[in-house]
């Protein structure tokens, strides 16, 4: 007979405790979950009968890990490859459980699972210990944001119940964890295959005096609401009502009334919180808290959109547009310097560049060493730029906007936590009294940046003369923007180190989209070697860059060699010079290739023009969102 | 917040981002339990009126008692609804055991759907706790150019920030109530007063748990007539849901198979 348990008195009103189970590959992740269904009586005996069925099937006796891998797939090569849920209550409270693969090559869907738990079971093979896997998804855990976790040394049985062996892996661990800063709730001797320590204690292991694995995970806490924190509601719409424009988002974290001054970020605006709209129309709210999905209404006609922040009136996240970020990279091609992806921050979604890879991180030794590359699963710290200034916070003052993610190909391709930002944060940008499109009405075209870059000697200062000259003359407004020329000028305190290269294209780059803005066609003449620097400036840009490259061999660069410079450079009278004593990253995937070996003159700045036609001079694209 | 304030909350703001992210996007309204749950909810994110089609994939092989709640509320909730027949039975997949086949027609019906109203999204209210395969599910998940879904290499989802990204010609299904359980639909029902299909209320001992088509769902013993019967009684079984729903007890993988083919 089945006694009915009141909901109410268990507290089972609170959400279903979610748990993952993590640890490297056959430590025996998936049976300890089986047997813990099995051991709290969660299992329908059908079930438990087609398990049967489906071992036998296999050859095996019962396999509990059949139980969650549920794909053919998995039970025919008997590993998990995706992450699963399953219910089971204990005497106390209801649990999720979620399954996580341990194989190396299903990592993203290990972070998938794992982030949607409040603390983890970590799972050790008692004569294995640590092994990569288990360290890498412990590390994993602390930048998900995880701070509890409960580890289960496991296969007890196969030591022989061998305490000191047992002692001697609890004390690797937890200093591995110690050194996380996770919190070790406990660790525990278990046998997921017979049972013990799983819900009832284990006969076999008379030295653990510690609690059940069933025990510890009814000890763990859940995390505390963010209601005391800031307010931040990231904007996830606007709504049309009548007059009526109602915002909606979910409150990451704090919490407001109605009649509370707001500021918007990044554009600092200010205004009072008018009303909470609800359907169906219930009494009316008077205020709201982190978790809760709202819709509001403001009390002044303010410029809303998708991707802003909705913050107390003195307490807004400051706006960056370079961020110093730890990653945990899941895409299977290497993520370098230059790099353009797509960053996604609460509801904030902006082109970004790779500007430096600080350093690639060791899980087995904590250490970090320099890289190029952040391959598959690598975890790094990296510098991003952004296309333009984001609101969002540090990810230690605040988690759920100080931390984001990265497209690539359409993919999620990894994850980060923001741990510097910087840049004109105090500082606003006054809009622009006449509007693009008023400019471009009046110039015929947009304006935009044509970004040339190649070796000394290339050609890019002889085109861009001749191309400014073709525009000028069918009546476009265009100017050039060249390399020596600036050095003489605005950026004349500046030598030829890397990171004073860097600043010297940062500057152009500035300049080039100030010339853009006021509707000109820029046409930029720069060396600029290194492809990070390219990528950074095509997102101080944005939309209207294209990267032109003058393409010439070193050999014909040096033949040419129309100031004398190569010459000097190969007497050591000249140091860092492009193609002799420094590198120049070749673009790997420019808007347009001059090859100047091949095409005359008058061919290359034909290509420009055709080019300059499609960027500057066609009728805008209608936005899939304007569209509807 | 209780556990159905976060439960709401959380489908709330799904059905947001869907719909800031994804257009054309259009709901399925299968007009059971979960789905009219969904609508509930579409109307709460979107306070009232839901600004995208719901689509009914008709197999012609509902219940009366269904098309007559289809009928009524589409009316009383100002649904805009897409009601295609589904192609015939001789057009699936002749190698699917025989009920699956008839499952999926269905699936053909969606992508006839999806080809028809050029659909780059569509929102479904399967959820984790249904069946083992469902639970592998991500909210966002994305379908190959033929409706497909490629389950061994489904993209990494975490931290609400899902992929609402995808190249050209492929479509992205939302699943808004994954996280909810059987019980969480029932409670939820009761607590919002959502009107459901009778059918689910026991009559002469027989109640449908799980309601599909005609022929290929059988109802279960039972004397739950109203909706905390159903809870009590939801409480103490230990069977199944999809129990009474034929087409995926053919053979170990026969859901799975159908899944993979783009079911939902």
């Amino acid at each position: 007979m089945t006694v009915q348990l009141d909901r109410a008195a268990l507290g089972q009103d609170a959400r279903a405790f979610p748990i993952v189970v993590v640890g490297h590959v056959d430590h025996g992740k998936s049976t300890l979950v089986g047997r813990l269904l099995h051991d709290t009586d969660s299992l329908p005996p059908e079930k438990v009968a087609q398990l049967k069925e489906v071992s036998a099937k296999r050859g095996l006796d019962i396999e509990w890990s059949f139980l969650l891998d549920a794909l053919q797939l998995e039970r025919d090569q008997g590993i998990t490859v995706d992450t699963t849920q399953i219910w089971f209550s204990s005497a106390s409270r209801r649990y999720v459980i979620i399954d996580a693969p341990g194989h190396k090559e299903f990592l993203k869907n290990m972070v998938t699972g794992a982030s949607q738990a409040h603390a983890a079971v970590l799972v050790v093979d008692a004569a294995q210990g640590l092994a990569e896997q288990t360290r890498r998804h412990a590390y994993l855990l602390k930048l998900l944001g995880l701070s509890q976790v409960v580890v289960a040394v496991n296969k007890i049985d196969l030591i022989g119940h061998d305490a000191a062996r047992f002692a001697a892996v609890a004390a690797e661990v937890r200093g591995y964890l110690d050194s996380l800063d996770l919190n070790t709730a406990a660790i525990i001797p278990v046998s997921a295959r017979h049972g013990d320590n799983i819900a009832t204690p284990g006969t076999a292991t008379p030295w653990h005096a510690g609690p059940t694995l069933l025990g510890a995970l009814d000890a763990l806490e859940p995390p505390p609401a963010p209601f005391e924190q800031d307010l931040r509601l990231p904007v996830q719409d606007v709504y049309r009502q009548g007059d009526e424009r109602i915002i909606v988002g979910r409150i990451e974290s704090g919490t407001f009334q109605v009649g509370d001054r707001i500021t918007l970020a990044p554009t600092r605006q200010t205004a009072r919180i008018k009303s909470i709209e609800s359907w169906p129309n219930e009494a009316p709210k008077s205020g709201a808290r982190a978790g809760q999905s709202v819709a509001l209404t403001l009390d002044e006609e303010l410029f809303v959109e998708r991707g802003m922040i909705v913050a107390g009136h003195d307490a807004a996240p400051r706006s960056a547009r370079v961020l110093g970020v730890r990653l945990f990279w899941l895409d299977r091609s290497a993520l370098q310097v230059g790099d353009r992806l797509r960053l996604r921050i609460g509801t904030a979604e902006v082109e970004a560049a790779v500007t430096t890879i600080d350093e690639v991180l060791d899980v087995e030794t904590l250490g970090t060493a320099s890289g190029k590359a952040i391959g598959q699963n690598d975890v790094a710290r990296i510098t991003l730029t952004l296309a333009k200034p984001v609101a969002l916070d540090r990810y230690a003052a605040l988690a759920g906007t100080g931390r984001g993610v990265l497209v690539r190909d359409w993919r999620l391709a990894g994850g980060f936590v923001v741990e510097s930002l910087s840049t004109s944060a105090d500082l606003t940008r006054v809009d622009a009294p006449v509007t693009a499109a008023e400019r471009a009405q009046r110039n015929g075209h947009r304006g935009g940046v044509i970004w040339m870059t190649g070796l000394s000697g290339s050609g890019k200062s002889t085109i861009a003369t001749a191309l400014i000259r073709r525009l000028t003359d069918r009546g476009a407004q265009a100017a050039l923007i060249d390399g020596d020329s600036l050095r003489l000028g605005l950026n004349r305190d500046l030598g030829f180190s890397d990171e004073a290269r860097a600043e010297n294209i940062r500057r152009a780059a500035e300049v080039a989209k100030l010339f853009a803005e006021t509707g000109l066609i820029a046409v930029v003449s720069l060396i600029a070697p290194r492809a990070g620097d390219r990528a950074a400036a095509r997102a101080i840009v944005g939309d209207g860059f294209r990267e032109v490259y003058v393409k010439a061999a070193l050999q014909t660069c040096e033949r040419r060699d129309p100031k004398g410079l190569y010459a000097r450079a190969r007497k050591g009278e000249i140091a860092n010079f492009t193609g002799i004593s420094a590198p120049y990253d070749a673009p790997e995937a420019a808007d347009l290739v001059i090859d100047t070996d091949r095409l005359k003159l008058e061919e290359a700045v034909d290509r420009l023009v055709e080019a300059i036609d499609d960027a500057y001079y066609t009728a805008e694209r209608v936005s899939f969102a304007e569209g509807i | 917040m209780n556990d159905l304030d976060w439960l709401e909350a959380q489908s709330i703001h799904i059905l947001r981002e869907a719909y800031a992210r994804i257009r054309p996007i259009a709901m399925l309204w299968s007009l059971g339990k979960d789905s009219n749950v969904m609508i509930w909810l579409a109307r709460k994110a979107f306070l009232g009126r839901i600004p995208f089609p719901v689509a009914h994939l008709d197999t012609g092989l509902e219940f009366p008692e269904t098309y007559a709640f289809r009928d009524r509320y589409v009316k009383e909730w100002g649904l805009d609804l897409i009601a295609d027949p589904c192609p015939p039975i001789e057009a699936t997949d002749p190698t699917l055991p025989a009920n699956a086949r008839l499952a999926a027609r269905k699936t053909l019906g969606l992508s006839q759907a999806i080809e028809r109203y050029g659909l780059n999204g569509l929102i479904a209210g399967i959820r984790r706790d249904e069946q083992a395969t469902r639970a592998k599910e991500r909210v966002f998940s994305p379908r190959r150019m033929d409706g497909q879904w490629d389950f061994r290499d489904q993209p990494p989802e975490f931290w609400d920030q899902y992929n609402a990204d995808f190249p050209p010609g492929t479509h992205v299904r939302i699943h808004p109530l994954l996280a909810w359980t059987e019980v969480d639909i029932w409670r939820y029902i009761q607590r919002e007063s959502i009107p459901v299909v009778p059918l689910y209320f026991a009559r002469e001992g027989k109640r449908y748990r799980s309601l599909g088509e005609i022929g290929i769902t059988m109802p279960i013993d039972s004397e739950a007539a109203d909706i905390p019967a159903i809870i009590a009684e939801l409480k103490a079984t230990r069977a199944p849901e999809r129990a009474g729903r034929v087409m995926d007890h053919d053979s170990e993988d026969a859901f799975e198979r159908l899944r993979v083919g783009g079911y939902l």
